[in-house]
């Protein structure tokens, strides 16, 4: 028990995904300008890492290690992520309409993100249990969602105030991104890392 | 080697065939008249007609939950499109555009303070309800103008004024503006009271010198109560666009000077 908590403070405040890892971070600029957006694509995110990392394990424990396919795993998991992306898209809208209305637009996004393909890498070098993998990647969704949280609701309020010409839009939003990883900076030495 | 590209290439086969399998036996059936309805609205996901954007308001409109002509950016050539793909008819609303119900400039409208705070009318706004004296009017610091889609408020001398010519109708100004001072008129009518202070003459006068007092007297120009060009709310009188008065002169005649004809065209790009 306190394995898997240690790993969820690790995922989420130690090393996060987009805060000390830079991993994601076309979406952490993308849609972080509404705390709205940022909150679905924070869902759309759990949800796809979770799948796939389960389905990348299975692929690389009973797929490629035992044909001595490891080198590969890289160019299997862009495949298999993409195609499932695709595949969860067309079934979440027949199956849960709702739920497709809320996340759909985020999916296709996220289909090839270096988030989803990271958290499989790292599984993988790690060459951690199945449950472990899942919910290390559960984790680091949950930790790239509170980066997303809280860098939207800075950016909400940054959009009323009044930086310098040059430092419009994207640019106040980069330092803002920085200053927001030295600060999750402090978090390091929490725990000691499983990963 | 071999055995890398067989696997490789397998799962690139299964994972092809999974999809098209879904794509053939888990697509949702969708009613073609969304994408046609779709392709006639504008899209500009104004959000005017009440829906989340065009695609919204076209599925409501094909289930036939929703009146066609509620498309302000469109006009009337868009419903008259939509009408013949749906087959229904067309309800005329007419073209609406954004007034701002104020018209105390600068000069004419006291400032009871300094404010050096961030130019936003919400923050000014929650900055003990701004420097202006009236607490009905206008801040002229532009949250109206920052979420125009259209860009067609622009300020002037402390005061937002709407170019009818740009605006579409979709209303989003009026639930930014933090003294709700914004309303959404039709766009055939002239004559406007420019004024949101509903409280006693003298009050008004002491901190603007354009506000309405309630005198009535825009009443009484037009015919008196029968004629119902006006509505009063407090001592603030409000035109009944239901019924717009027509006559130009009571405008002049107005001795708070509140009133204008089609104030929308003073400002322009």
């Amino acid at each position: 028990m306190s394995y898997y908590l240690m790993i969820l403070v690790g995922a989420v405040l130690v090393n996060n995904f987009v805060l000390s890892r830079f991993l994601g971070c076309c979406p952490f600029l993308g849609v972080s300008k509404k705390t709205e957006t940022a909150l679905g694509m924070s869902g759309a995110v759990i949800f796809v890492m979770t799948v796939a990392a389960g389905v990348t394990w299975a692929i690389d424990h009973w797929l490629l290690q035992p044909n001595g396919l490891g080198y590969i795993h890289t160019l299997a998991f862009i495949l298999v992520i993409a195609a499932l992306v695709q595949f969860i898209d067309i079934a979440m809208k027949r199956f849960l309409p709702p739920l497709h209305a809320a996340l759909g637009i985020f999916l296709p996004l996220i289909t090839t993100n270096c988030a989803v393909l990271g958290v499989a890498e790292i599984n993988c070098k790690q060459g951690s249990g199945f449950f472990e993998s899942v919910f290390f990647s559960f984790a680091a969704a949950v930790g790239f969602g509170v980066a997303l949280l809280i860098f939207s609701g800075i950016r909400e309020k940054l959009a009323h105030a009044n930086p310098p010409r040059s430092f419009r839009g994207i640019a106040i939003a980069l330092v803002t991104g920085g200053l927001l990883s030295l600060a999750f900076m402090g978090f390091s030495g929490l725990v000691k890392l499983p990963y | 080697m071999v055995i890398a590209i067989v696997i490789i290439a397998g799962i690139g086969l299964v994972a092809a065939v999974l999809l098209a399998v879904a794509d053939r036996y888990l697509s949702v059936q969708e009613d073609p008249r969304i994408g046609m309805v779709t392709a006639e609205l504008p899209g500009a996901n104004c959000g005017g007609c009440g829906f989340a954007g065009c695609d919204g308001y076209a599925r409501a409109l094909v289930a036939g939950t929703a009146p066609n002509g509620a498309c302000a950016a469109g006009g009337e050539a868009c419903s008259a499109a939509i009408a013949k793909i749906l087959g229904v008819e067309a309800t005329a609303t007419g073209k609406r555009v954004a007034l701002v119900k104020c018209c105390g400039t600068r000069s004419e409208a006291i400032r009871v303070g300094d404010y050096n705070g961030i130019c936003d009318c919400n923050v000014a706004a929650a900055t003990a309800g701004g420097d202006k004296g009236c607490k009905f009017g206008c801040l002229g610091y532009g949250a109206c103008a920052n979420v125009c889609p259209k860009h067609a408020i622009s300020i002037h001398d402390g005061l937002a004024k709407v170019d009818k010519r740009l605006c579409i109708g979709c209303g989003k100004c009026v639930t930014a503006c933090p003294k709700k001072l914004i309303e959404l008129v039709p766009a055939s009518a002239t004559i406007h009271v420019l004024c949101n202070n509903p409280v006693r003459g003298p009050e008004v006068r002491k901190v603007c010198g354009v506000g309405c007092m309630g005198c009535h007297l825009c009443e009484k120009n037009s015919g008196g109560k029968e004629a119902n060009h006006f509505t009063f709310n407090g001592f603030l009188a409000k035109v009944n666009y239901e019924n717009p008065p027509t006559d130009e002169q009571i405008v002049a005649k107005c001795p708070a000077k509140c009133m204008a004809v089609d104030p929308h065209f003073e400002t322009g790009h």
